[in-house]
């Protein structure tokens, strides 16, 4: 990142062009999880069945975890959709990145999304998680969430409302059902990219050289 | 209706039953869970499409050997269980292997899938799964010995070892044991709480204190697997206490209609009983280990010890 900081919040042409390297994202709609030649039937088989029984790991970074309790409970009620409390990563097919995340916090993040088992998906919180919203300026959160993991769903606001949450999640079940949503194997294939990044980010770097994921 | 295909049939309808019962169950119990908190919460089926999806999930970790067999031999322990409890009345249908087993066998093979779940989690290295199966096994020798005194009354009030037996008394004589020996009946439930796990008694799966204790490092297929061999134990500890203490199902005859009702007559009876540890979990906090501990050998025991007195002396 550059230290130069626009306060005025409108980027000059040289950041825009930067901005667009940086962040090319690698992993949108790779519609990895539906191979649409082979299997057809039984991948939307399969694809209704993870559409409906989404276990979401509330990974609570931010200020986002607060409305998570809200979008469980009685009155808004996640679990009709067949929205789930996971405890562990292992259990979990949704990952929540809910609101800002700072660099210390982003080490745990991706040991956790590595922990996950395929197909994993990635939904992230509030305007935080896509360009660092109010802490746009901070010197330890990171500004955007997708070069350090593939985020399926962003859900915008500061916060998003249970509503908007709920609509974020239909959102992915959609992508399920298509076939576009999970980039885990995306994110493998392009590791070096990732670890770049991350490694760019977090400074006492301890991670394991390889996991049998 | 002889032979051994017969007999095979019959073993496979009655896994298929008691996994599609205990899956069905399970969903009630969410639903249940659900409108007591003024939700409308997930369809009664949620729990196959969730067994579908964890069974589809692409990558599966397991951490060595015991990892990959801990959840079949919970499946194994429990399924094994099921051949020897019988399932109706008369000896035709489900028939399996019930001539051939008896309480004291039940009491040994009822703790087996849990010491297979013990050394799968234990291989895994992690210490919330450590935790989970120290404070289960300490559970266990909490609710087995009112279990086993209740189980004893019973073995020394009607002077034999079989649920064959246990049945036939009840068919013949029109009571059911409940009201024969109340005390058992009563111990045999509170010991029953623990061994659903439910609240309060779920200090070994505890969500969010243990990260789900024995099962945190067990995704897709393992897990999976999991919940199927703990729903085809849900049916098989409901079966046998509904074989022992309410007579049983399956008076109507070995017609195909009498077969039908004898099953409905099961399903009825198993979810009243399953609504106990249901209800009394919904309304409940959780105990601390050693609480949970001191109250099954505070109340159940001596509701035990009593039935034992109540067998020798009445």
């Amino acid at each position: 990142m550059s230290n130069k900081i626009n306060t005025i919040g409108i980027p000059t042409e040289e950041e825009i062009k930067k901005a667009q390297i940086d962040f090319s994202p690698r992993c949108t709609s790779a519609g990895r999880v539906n191979d649409k030649e082979t299997q057809k039937m039984v991948e939307y088989i399969l694809n209704f069945a993870r559409k409906h029984s989404l276990f979401v790991l509330a990974y609570g970074t931010g200020c986002g975890a607060i409305e998570i309790p809200a979008t469980m409970t009685s009155r808004y009620d996640a679990e009709r959709f067949g929205i789930r409390g996971a405890a562990t990563p292992r259990q979990a097919d949704v990952l929540l990145i809910t609101g800002y995340l700072s660099t210390k916090t982003l080490k745990r993040v991706i040991r956790v999304y590595e922990q996950m088992q395929d197909p994993k998906y990635v939904i992230a919180f509030g305007s935080c998680t896509i360009n660092g919203g109010m802490y746009f300026d901070s010197y330890n959160t990171i500004k955007a969430l997708d070069r350090y993991l593939p985020v399926d769903v962003y859900i915008a606001g500061c916060m998003p409302r249970p509503e908007s949450v709920i609509k974020g999640f239909i959102k992915l079940q959609e992508l399920i059902k298509d076939g576009n949503a999970g980039n885990g194997e995306c994110y493998r294939d392009n590791l070096d990219w990732y670890r770049t990044n991350q490694q760019k980010i977090i400074k006492n770097w301890d991670f394991p050289d390889k996991y049998n994921w | 209706m002889e032979g051994i295909g017969f007999e095979i049939l019959g073993a496979l309808l009655t896994t298929i039953l008691a996994f599609v019962v205990g899956m069905f169950f399970g969903g009630l119990n969410r639903k249940i869970t659900a409108r007591t908190q003024n939700r409308v919460g997930p369809p009664v089926y949620q729990n196959f499409i969730d067994l579908m999806k964890l069974q589809a999930k692409r990558t599966n970790i397991a951490h060595g050997f015991m990892g990959h067999v801990a959840p079949i031999w919970i499946i194994i322990a429990a399924t094994t269980v099921l051949m020897f409890i019988p399932i109706l009345h008369d000896g035709l249908w489900f028939r399996n292997l019930t001539f051939r087993g008896d309480l004291i066998f039940l009491l040994y093979m009822m703790v087996f899938g849990s010491l297979g779940m013990a050394l799968g989690a234990g291989q895994s290295g992690n210490p919330n799964s450590a935790i989970g199966v120290s404070r289960g096994l300490s559970q266990m020798v909490g609710f087995e010995i009112p279990f086993v005194l209740a189980l004893v009354s019973l073995m020394i009030q009607f002077q034999t070892t079989s649920i064959q037996d246990l049945m036939a008394y009840q068919h013949e004589t029109g009571q059911w044991i409940i009201f024969a020996n109340p005390f058992a009946f009563l111990a045999t439930i509170l010991s029953y709480l623990g061994m659903f796990r439910y609240s309060p008694f779920d200090i070994v799966g505890a969500p969010a204190e243990l990260a789900s204790g024995p099962i945190s490092e067990f995704g897709g297929k393992y897990l999976g697997t999991v919940m199927t061999g703990g729903s085809i134990f849900t049916f098989v500890k409901l079966v046998l206490m509904v074989d022992i203490f309410f007579g049983g199902a399956g008076n109507f005859g070995t017609g195909f209609w009498g077969v039908v009702a004898g099953l409905v007559e099961l399903v009825v009876k198993t979810f009243i009983v399953y609504l106990i540890p249901v209800f009394i979990g919904l309304v409940s906090p959780r105990f601390r280990t050693e609480q949970a501990i001191r109250f099954f050998w505070k109340w159940p025991t001596v509701f035990g010890v009593i039935a034992v007195l109540w067998a020798v002396f009445l």
